[in-house]
């Protein structure tokens, strides 16, 4: 009983930050505090008319695309190797696959800084950025889809194949379909993960800044604060939905091959 | 040519794992190479002077601002571990021995979604929270708790400890959550049929045997905060200032970025001695329980 209520206090510790956000998305005020003021919906309507913003989203979407499609290719390739294929060194392959999983992000952000810039001597663009992306999102789509080839019989590839399909065509007509959740999953998890990733961005974004490196500009003008809520709102709706699906799609991938779910995906 | 690269099951997967494999060595193994490389060059004002040399370490070691920062850091990044993970284990705790199996994943999805929600607003959210009209001053001055806003709460080091455990506590969860998971149950019972409390079973039992679970967890949240410079630049006020600060401010605003890169690769081998240090103290918990 003690446990559950402080699970649930847990919880709105978790939650607090979140649900002050529209709070102060429709408070008529330009400063961020209590006591509330009134209600508008004007830091919205301003949304849609600051071009600035709609450019770096523009960009922010062309590298989440991008990044979740890459991420979710490399994740397949070692989800799959992981699962079904014994091989030397297995375990510490894959332990350096996963390792950007820890990694602090400041080391992944200057040495390809000092890569791009020094050694390479190329000019910072969205493909700095879709880079070091791929490098951070892959181990968390190879863990989504760990749990979708976990459990995959070999043996209905190999019946596949022994009834004359190639490997590949086996592959795509009796995996693939199994898999189809998790990989949708896993592309959903990247996206959410590049469109808000800040700390890389800011170091590789190149003349045109991604969306996150835009609000952290607004952040410096107390002005701009009420806006930046408004557009917070509208992000974390927006995610909660693509994490919602991304979780029934998950859920929905390991009941199709028949594994017991163990719960979340990391 | 392809049929002898398929040929076994070994090579079929050493094939299959090639691309993430080879994608990680050109974009992280090279990459930290070139920074370790570029760590022993100096910067002379726009042009790099590449003859080697220790400089860069000399200059971290002999002036005090360096390991102070350091030191802060490293204090900071053990804070947010002990919170977030001592903080996180009677929840993992709950989900695990409490709810109902088909529950389960509803709870761990509820615990996960403010992980994945804009980093940064969440970071500047914990500012309107606890600042000098915020969410806690005004409240606590509504009740009449205190007369005048509490101030040890924004702009310090507190502040940056609160909001950094607030943004990793789901790392910490789930692998504790895990390795409670994998706990046989029979054997809580049959600490209890020998005689042990349920307290006592608790601290010989199930302790031990979520051991793994919160070394993992010690170490997810550990080594990443040492890499965050947004919290600090956003909570820390001018005394809350943490390495990862320095190591931006090097590469972004003082254009020195082997001095910067030498900052990085020393901050990154304190953060690895301090973790293989606490994974040693702790091998006896992990030894053959897997």
């Amino acid at each position: 009983m003690t446990l559950r209520v402080y699970a649930i206090a847990y919880l709105i510790f978790l939650y607090a930050p979140i649900v002050l956000l529209p709070v102060f998305a429709f408070n008529d005020a330009t400063i961020i505090a209590f006591p509330l003021s009134g209600f508008t919906t004007d830091w919205f309507s301003q949304l849609l008319t600051t071009q600035a913003l709609h450019r770096s989203v523009q960009n922010s979407l062309y590298i989440a695309c991008i990044t979740a499609v890459l991420s979710t290719i490399l994740g397949v390739c070692a989800a799959r190797a992981g699962a079904m294929y014994n091989f030397p060194m297995k375990r510490s392959i894959i332990g350096l696959v996963m390792i950007p999983l820890v990694l602090p992000e400041i080391i992944v952000a200057v040495s390809l800084l000092v890569v791009a810039i020094q050694i390479l001597d190329m000019g910072l663009s969205n493909w700095t950025v879709i880079a070091a992306h791929v490098l951070i999102c892959t181990p968390f789509s190879i863990a989504i889809l760990n749990g979708a080839f976990q459990n995959l019989d070999p043996s209905m590839e190999e019946a596949a194949m022994d009834l004359g399909e190639s490997r590949w065509s086996a592959f795509r007509l009796v995996t693939l379909p199994l898999v189809m959740p998790g990989i949708v999953s896993s592309m959903l998890i990247a996206f959410t993960i590049s469109l808000d990733e800040f700390i890389i961005a800011f170091f590789l974004t190149g003349a045109n800044p991604t969306m996150p490196v835009y609000i952290w500009g607004l952040l410096r003008f107390p002005a701009s604060l009420p806006v930046v809520m408004a557009l917070g709102t509208i992000l974390v709706s927006m995610s909660i939905v693509l994490l919602t699906i991304a979780e029934i799609l998950r859920r929905r991938g390991m009941a199709r091959v028949g594994v017991k779910d163990k719960g979340g995906f990391l | 040519m392809w049929a002898k690269l398929t040929a076994t099951e070994a090579r079929r997967g050493l094939l299959m794992i090639s691309p993430p494999l080879i994608y990680v060595l050109i974009m992280l193994a090279f990459p930290i190479g070139a920074i370790v490389l570029f760590s022993f060059w100096t910067q002379d004002f726009m042009t790099l002077d590449t003859t080697f040399t220790l400089q860069n370490y000399r200059e971290i070691w002999a002036q005090p601002i360096f390991g102070a920062l350091l030191k802060r850091s490293l204090f900071v990044s053990g804070c947010v571990t002990a919170v977030t993970v001592i903080l996180a284990f009677p929840v993992a705790y709950f989900v695990s021995f409490h709810v109902k199996p088909s529950r389960k994943s509803l709870w761990l999805f509820l615990i996960t979604i403010p992980f994945w929600t804009s980093y940064l607003i969440r970071v500047f959210l914990w500012k309107v929270i606890l600042g000098y009209n915020g969410v806690v001053n005004s409240g606590l001055v509504g009740i009449g708790v205190i007369d005048e806003p509490l101030t040890f709460i924004l702009y310090n080091v507190n502040a940056v400890i609160i909001t950094l455990a607030h943004a990793f506590a789901p790392f910490a969860i789930l692998p504790i959550f895990v390795a409670l998971e994998k706990i046989d149950r029979s054997l809580l019972e049959a600490s209890q049929d020998l005689g042990e409390s349920k307290f006592s079973t608790f601290f010989r039992v199930t302790l031990p045997l979520a051991m793994p679970g919160v070394v993992a967890a010690v170490l997810i949240v550990f080594i990443p905060t040492i890499g965050d410079y947004v919290t600090p630049e956003l909570m820390g006020g001018a005394g809350g200032k943490l390495v990862a600060n320095m190591i931006q401010t090097q590469f972004l605003a003082l254009n020195n970025a082997p001095l910067g890169a030498a900052l990085a690769i020393v901050a990154m081998l304190c953060v690895t001695a301090i973790s293989l240090m606490f994974v040693a103290l702790n091998r006896r918990w992990l030894r053959g329980r897997s």
